[in-house]
């Protein structure tokens, strides 16, 4: 078993606990822009498929690599914006007075 | 510079992209700080992907800048949709992030070969048939949210158990690869066909109603597929950001499966949805009382405090802007208005309340169930807009209905109950429901948008 799948593990673990914390307190009037803005942050997969597209190590990785930089770039583009617009639309106080 | 601290400054980006992330979902707990939470998740991802391009093992950069313009092309469009679409772009984009894990996976796995590890064959067989399958289901559902596929359940007899060979036949094959990681090569495009055919099986069967914790179970699935990527690459920002996504869809699952008083395994195997013969065969011989626009108007006229209970027909009749008129009228004249929001009205988590942000309503204005059902005893008047299994009381008094234990929102408890429906038809899981048979229960029947409208001209004194 490699080393760094330990630590990895233990990163998991706490990131896990992280999440559930931090999550447990959005109130749920903010649960789908919750659910668009955790897809834009997964969306950092884009990272990875950045690497295999340019290493350019086989026509097939660079294939699979390009394809997986437009699927999850596209979410991370649109994520970010679909959120912001939502939470620009949550108002408080009464609209006439 | 050399590339050593060139892959130091990768990992300070990579560090700071994933406390933006942190901060971002912590900033996202209130409406007031949600914005800024917005801003941070943004700064971290720019972070993240400008160090990555920066790094020294890209080579080429053509395909890179193509497919980021493309994604940008697909993405600023499903970012624009109108929000009654929003539970379709969801699913459509736990597809794409799923696409993209079980992708680079396949990619690894190609890459390596011959030179496979058995421990980095069970993390990438493991990762590719979670990402194939939710690529898959996730299309399914975002296919049956916008109305291509049908929404009612489809169910076939020995479903079940067709489903659970493949899921099996998708494991063997991953244990067998990962036994021999590198002479049966052709089992790993079969493995990840298999997944993908389990991923349809899985979604198909579940119906409408039954949205809301599909889509939160599919988004904790792309989570930890990206969770466990970030296991197969050694990268801790994807770990990072998997976990954080995964622990997030899976609370919403469980807070979508305790609204329903339902567990997982009922949600993904217990396709819901037939008329249930014990509660139709009840229906006979009881007689509702119902009343026109002006009497409704009336009533809300004289009430202090009312109650309005909106459910996904609200959505469907396009009805939120007349409710907010309707909103407008009352609290003018002085009428306490308020929301009351079961967590799994609409499609998907919260839905109902970014249609009510949409067309205007204040969020203060939108109670949770616990909270208005506090509120209830005391409301004049319970206003039920295209809602109707969320308020049926079987779910507290009868104990062989199949939604009981369901928490629900006490509607009946209020003084008077209005209820807005096109017709005596049992709502989408074909359950009657005794609210409508009540003496304080009054049925408004018609169109909600064309009704609603109608109430707000009575109102506002518009028709005499």
């Amino acid at each position: 078993m490699p080393a760094d799948f330990i630590s990895n593990l233990y990163l998991f673990i706490l990131a896990g606990f992280v999440g559930f914390e931090v999550i447990k307190r959005v109130s749920p009037l903010l649960h789908t822009p919750l659910m668009s803005l955790t897809n834009a942050l997964d969306a950092i997969v884009v990272v990875a498929a950045i690497i295999i597209a340019g290493r350019h190590e086989t026509v097939l990785s660079t294939t699979l690599g390009a394809i997986a930089v437009a699927a999850s770039f596209s979410n991370m583009v649109g994520g970010f914006f679909i959120t912001d617009r939502m939470l620009r639309m949550f108002k408080t106080g009464r609209p006439q007075k | 510079m050399t590339s050593l601290a060139t892959q130091q400054l990768l990992d300070f980006a990579f560090i700071a992209a994933v406390a933006l992330f942190i901060l971002a979902l912590r900033w996202l707990s209130s409406p007031v700080t949600a914005r800024r939470g917005v801003l941070a998740g943004e700064i971290g991802a720019a972070l993240a992907v400008g160090a990555t391009l920066l790094n020294p093992e890209l080579v080429q950069y053509r395909w890179i800048v193509i497919a980021l313009i493309i994604g940008a092309g697909i993405g600023i469009p499903l970012g624009m949709v109108h929000m009654t679409a929003v539970p379709q772009r969801t699913a459509l984009s736990h597809a794409f992030g799923a696409l993209s894990a079980a992708m680079i996976g396949i990619a690894e796995y190609y890459v390596g070969v011959p030179h496979v590890t058995r421990f980095e064959m069970g993390e990438i067989s493991l990762e590719v048939i979670i990402g194939s399958l939710t690529f898959t289901g996730s299309l399914i559902a975002a296919g049956k949210l916008q109305e291509i596929l049908p929404q009612r359940p489809m169910t076939y007899p020995g479903q079940n158990f067709v489903s659970l060979s493949f899921l099996s036949g998708a494991l063997l094959l991953a244990i067998a690869l990962t036994v021999d990681p590198n002479h049966h090569a052709f089992l790993f495009p079969t493995m990840v066909g298999v997944a993908l055919i389990f991923g349809i099986m899985l979604v198909t069967p579940i119906g409408g109603a039954d949205m809301p914790t599909v889509i939160s179970l599919l988004n904790s699935y792309a989570g930890f597929s990206a969770a466990l990527l970030g296991f197969v690459l050694n990268s801790k920002v994807l770990i990072v950001a998997g976990a954080l996504d995964g622990s997030s869809g899976f609370i919403l699952s469980v807070i979508m499966c305790k609204a329903m008083n339902r567990s997982f395994t009922n949600v993904m195997f217990g396709a819901f949805g037939q008329v249930q013969a014990s509660a139709a065969a009840a229906t006979e011989a009881r007689t509702v009382r119902s009343a026109s626009p002006e009497e409704a108007a009336a009533i809300l006229a004289a009430a202090s405090a009312v109650v309005i209970v909106p459910g996904y027909g609200m959505a469907v009749a396009q009805a939120q802007h007349k409710v907010r008129e309707l909103y407008d009228v009352l609290t003018k004249k002085g009428v306490d208005v308020k929301f009351g929001i079961h967590p799994v009205a609409g499609r998907m988590p919260g839905h109902m309340n970014v249609l009510l942000a949409e067309a205007d309503i204040p969020y203060d204005r939108l109670l949770e169930m616990d909270d208005i059902n506090s509120e209830l005893p005391q409301a004049d008047v319970a206003l039920i807009i295209g809602a109707n299994d969320v308020t049926n009381p079987a779910a507290r008094s009868d104990p062989t209905s199949p939604i009981y234990g369901m928490p629900i929102l006490d509607v009946d408890k209020a003084r008077t109950v209005m209820v807005i429906k096109r017709s005596m038809n049992p709502g989408f899981a074909g359950i009657d429901n005794p609210l409508y048979y009540l003496d304080r229960t009054l049925m408004l029947f018609g169109d909600a948008k064309a009704f609603v409208g109608d109430i707000v001209r009575e109102l506002s004194g518009g028709a005499h």
